[in-house]
């Protein structure tokens, strides 16, 4: 009976430990600790460190699709401006290459209606001195056959009729 | 098996919870480990294990609701306990610390949960366990970090402090490393464990024994079952608390070990 009130009164300090659960407190609480830290812990930390990968990854990724599009946009604007300035190039070119044709056309038109006016020209003095010298030699004939006529001598040599005729013809000119 | 109040041969009539309740007498005649309380630890064991090793068995990118209860719990203690109170260094510590927490948690809840109904850390063994590792871990950290004698000097020479004024605050400050900082860690949890289930127990028993009673004190009866009812959650309100309170304090003494200066 006396050990049991002396185990009594022990018992009501409540701030003496118990040497059983003292050894169980130790075992279970590393044991616990033991459990956690290998099969738990980096577990946790791996899924943390995936899910960090993952939302960087995507961030990084949408970034970089980001900078892609921009160069797209940049390269399309830049093709845009270099076609514009090529068509506006073409443009100018063709607008040049019209007047100059134009130019041409006009020059060689020119040309042609002066080459045709030449010739015209030609044509008509030629006509002309062939009529002249036909007319000469005709008047010259009639001339003298009329004088040879008139005269009654036959003025056959060649030289001196031609000569009379031209006398002839510079009075007639005089007397205009 | 006897109870307690008829093993000391207390009167009959209400006999008003005492420290005695907490003595649970080993169910197995003579052994001492087979109490109550020892198999309560190991029964927070196996389930803060069962519960952790399910929960982050898969660790997936996307948590089942199973795995975010985990991690919620895991990553309050890593983020808010180790990483703000310790800094960079505060990954090692970060196993210890997850299991105080769960550990404390668990055995604190058995106090409120039906049927176990016993809070394990009112039984001081436990608490002065717990305070023994945080104690050698701290004082190993800050030895490990400083060497011995520039950890020692820190610890009883502060620094900007008139050489006479040494003689009172240097052996406040031992005693405050050594003494007072495991003696309250413990203290404090048992004592928080302890009035709490005596509360409980004085207002559940105390409304069982009215109903034993004359008319009036039937109709008063209810009341303190009320009463005991809003004490319950006002208990885990404690208990969580406690528990938050060992790890915090943990946390600053590792931190405070392992920064140069005070």
């Amino acid at each position: 009976m006396r050990s049991i009130e002396l185990a009594a009164a022990e018992e009501l300090n409540p701030l003496i430990p118990h040497t059983a659960e003292i050894i169980v407190g130790f075992i279970a609480f590393s044991l616990l600790y033991m459990v956690l830290r290998r099969a738990v812990v980096p577990r946790f930390e791996k899924a943390f460190a995936e899910r960090t990968d993952a939302i960087q990854g995507g961030m990084e990724r949408a970034e970089k699709a980001q900078i892609e599009a921009e160069a797209a946009l940049k390269q399309y604007k830049a093709q845009l401006q270099d076609a514009r300035g090529e068509a506006a190039s073409i443009r100018e070119e063709a607008r040049v290459q019209g007047a100059a044709i134009i130019e041409e056309m006009r020059v060689k038109a020119q040309e042609e209606a002066t080459r045709i006016a030449a010739s015209a020209q030609a044509a008509i003095e030629s006509e002309r001195q062939a009529a002249l010298t036909s007319l000469r030699n005709e008047v010259g004939t009639l001339a003298t056959q009329l004088a040879s006529k008139i005269v009654g001598e036959a003025l056959d040599d060649q030289v001196r009729q031609s000569r009379i005729v031209d006398r002839f013809l510079e009075d007639l000119e005089k007397s205009k | 098996m006897l109870s307690y109040a008829a093993e000391v041969g207390k009167d009959e009539g209400f006999n008003p919870p005492d420290a005695g309740d907490f003595n649970l007498p080993p169910f197995i005649e003579g052994n001492e480990f087979a109490t109550k309380p020892i198999l309560l630890v190991f029964l927070s064991v196996i389930l803060i294990s069962i519960f952790f090793i399910l929960a982050s068995r898969k660790a997936a990118l996307v948590p089942s609701k199973l795995q975010f209860a985990g991690e919620s719990v895991y990553s309050f203690v890593r983020n808010d306990l180790g990483r703000e109170v310790i800094g960079h260094e505060f990954m090692r510590f970060v196993p210890y610390l997850f299991t105080l927490f769960t550990f404390i948690l668990v055995n604190n809840l058995f106090g409120i949960i039906p049927l176990i109904q016993f809070p394990t850390m009112s039984r001081i063994s436990f608490p002065y366990v717990l305070a023994a590792f945080t104690f050698f871990i701290f004082h190993y950290v800050g030895i490990r970090k400083q060497g011995f004698l520039k950890y020692m000097k820190e610890i009883m020479f502060l620094p900007g402090i008139p050489k006479p004024a040494y003689i009172l605050i240097t052996p406040l400050e031992l005693a405050t490393y050594f003494l007072v900082r495991p003696m309250t860690l413990s203290l404090r949890l048992f004592a928080n464990m302890f009035a709490g289930h005596l509360l409980l127990l004085v207002f559940i028993l105390g409304g069982e024994h009215l109903l034993q009673g004359v008319i009036g004190l039937k109709l008063i009866s209810p009341f303190a079952f009320a009463i005991g009812i809003a004490l319950t959650f006002f208990e885990f309100m404690v208990q969580c608390l406690q528990a938050y309170i060992f790890t915090l304090l943990t946390a600053l003494y590792i931190a405070g070990a392992l920064a140069d200066e005070h």
